[in-house]
């Protein structure tokens, strides 16, 4: 009788969902807007120190941190909304296009016509909503009639608004719901055809179900748009945004796809910030 | 980092089912040890013992589940408390299982006492005294958050899968020696094969720990030494 051990080379048949991965595995997508050395001051003040941050194409980046982090003032600067104040002023490259936009040579309304902005608390116009529309096309285009029509139901037609107000176009935009007047001027800001749309506290006014209407939407939006969020709501950013930016007094302590940031990070800050042990 | 979450009964939420981790740990690890004793001593009252108390463990993990998916409907942890709460869930699982097998090995050895003793039990001794070290070792790797000590629990399982190789063709040698063998030997080898399984739940465990402290695996490919299943037997003179 002879017992022996055959080892045998286990064939180990590596298979997994590959295919299945949820969207914030994905991988990240070339730069639009490449933040390099950006520098921010409120006259003396620094706001943002030394920024270094990639906007993925088409896809969404979710700013996180606590107030007065800094992440605010990133969007301000993205569309120079601080040229409109003196005294603050910002250095180091945002580069789009090949071109630096906080430079003084660059074309401000052009700009903002490429990089949109949808603020916290809805901002109709008092007038009505065909015109809330129109009144930011008119700035940048000189459209016919029939054109200007088709554009705006384009636009409200994105901004899942267009099967809510198509028979009441001419009514004042004040009448409509906060989560539909939030769609609205969503709707303005992709009447222009932007490319970047930056998103500050979209939802922090609405209730949940608006909330989660603005959330698909964004989701809808970011086929053609790069797009950009500031949030407080942590479950926003992870259910928004492929990558997730965490600031902390000024600085980018951490920037990675959202389900890493949120499930491992790497720098204890954001542990801290997100599991809420401080802010 | 600090420890304390700005909503101080979340940590009480979290300290609750450390406690509870814990304590199905160390009822778990009573199981392996008073089912070895049982299988050594060749007592029966004991293992009906192991037995019975089975179901407080398979309650436990109901409770461990039950309260995590309460965690996690009602906080939405992130990061390092979101990989506690899904590692003390699937931990849970791992102790039930190593529950379920000391009773099993308890149930065998009922059967063991009533027939003649076949040889010597210190390779069982050995294999559950190395069982038990680790399982106690992971445990503690758990409350302690240590992933350091959770690695070497990881790496230690293959002196276990050594003890078994030994285990099962002794068990093989017997049987072939006289088939009035057969029935204990049987017997044997599966609650040698519980304590190895043990060993790999415990392996489990410290994975599992590993991850919710570091918030990275350990490797796939982990040191084994188990060959039995390629073990080849030929009748004499062949």
């Amino acid at each position: 009788m002879s017992l022996s051990t055959e080892t045998k080379g286990a064939t180990s048949g590596a298979q997994s969902f590959g295919g299945m991965q949820a969207r914030s595995d994905a991988a990240l997508n070339d730069a639009r807007i490449a933040i390099s050395n950006l520098d921010f001051f409120y006259a003396d003040n620094r706001a943002l120190k030394a920024i270094n941050l990639n906007l993925p194409d088409r896809q969404v980046t979710g700013m996180i941190g606590p107030s007065g982090c800094g992440k605010s003032t990133l969007l301000r600067v993205l569309n120079r909304m601080y040229s409109l104040y003196p005294g603050q002023r910002a250095t180091g490259e945002v580069m789009m296009d090949g071109e630096n936009i906080i430079s003084d040579s660059v074309d401000l309304n052009a700009l903002r016509a490429k990089i949109g902005m949808v603020f916290q608390k809805p901002t109709p116009f008092p007038m009505t909503i065909y015109e809330n529309i129109a009144f930011g096309i008119r700035l940048h285009e000189k459209l016919s009639k029939s054109e200007m029509g088709e554009r705006i139901e384009w636009a409200l037609t994105r901004a899942a608004l267009w099967n809510e107000v198509r028979d009441r176009l001419d009514r004042s935009a004040l009448g409509l719901s906060g989560g539909q007047q939030q769609r609205l001027c969503i709707a303005r800001s992709i009447a222009v055809r932007p490319e970047v749309i930056l998103f500050d506290e979209p939802t922090s006014a609405l209730d949940p179900i608006s909330t989660l209407k603005i959330e698909e939407l964004i989701d809808e939006l970011k086929r053609d748009f790069t797009i950009a969020i500031v949030t407080h709501n942590m479950q926003q950013a992870a259910r928004c945004a492929d990558q997730v930016a965490f600031f902390y007094l000024g600085e980018l302590i951490e920037v990675a796809p959202a389900a890493q940031l949120f499930t491992a990070p790497k720098h204890p800050k954001t542990q801290e910030y997100i599991t809420g042990r401080f802010g | 980092m600090p420890t304390e979450h700005i909503v101080r009964s979340y940590d009480e939420d979290l300290r609750k089912l450390r406690d509870m981790i814990a304590r199905m740990g160390g009822l778990v690890e009573r199981q392996v040890s008073d089912a070895t004793r049982a299988l050594v001593r060749r007592d029966s009252d004991l293992a009906g013992e192991v037995v019975q108390r089975d179901v407080q463990i398979d309650q436990l993990e109901r409770e461990v589940e039950a309260y995590c998916v309460r965690l996690l409907a009602l906080r939405q942890p992130m990061a390092a408390d979101l990989r506690l709460i899904i590692a003390c869930m699937k931990v849970s699982n791992d102790l039930e299982r190593i529950g379920d097998y000391s009773a099993n090995a308890a149930k065998r050895s009922i059967v063991l006492a009533s027939l003649p003793g076949l040889g010597s039990m210190n390779g069982f001794e050995r294999m559950a005294h190395l069982v038990q070290e680790n399982l106690k070792a992971a445990m503690d790797a758990l409350v302690q958050s240590d992933a350091d000590a959770a690695e070497r629990v990881w790496a230690a399982d293959e002196p276990v899968d050594e003890i078994y190789n030994g285990i099962f063709r002794e068990m093989l040698t017997h049987m072939m020696e006289d088939p009035r063998n057969i029935t204990a030997a049987t017997h044997l080898l599966f609650i040698a094969k519980n304590l190895e399984r043990i060993g790999d739940h415990t392996t489990n465990i410290a994975e599992r720990i590993h991850f919710a402290v570091r918030g990275e695996s350990l490797p796939e490919d982990r040191p084994k030494g188990d060959t039995s299943a390629f073990a080849v037997v030929r009748a004499p003179g062949e």
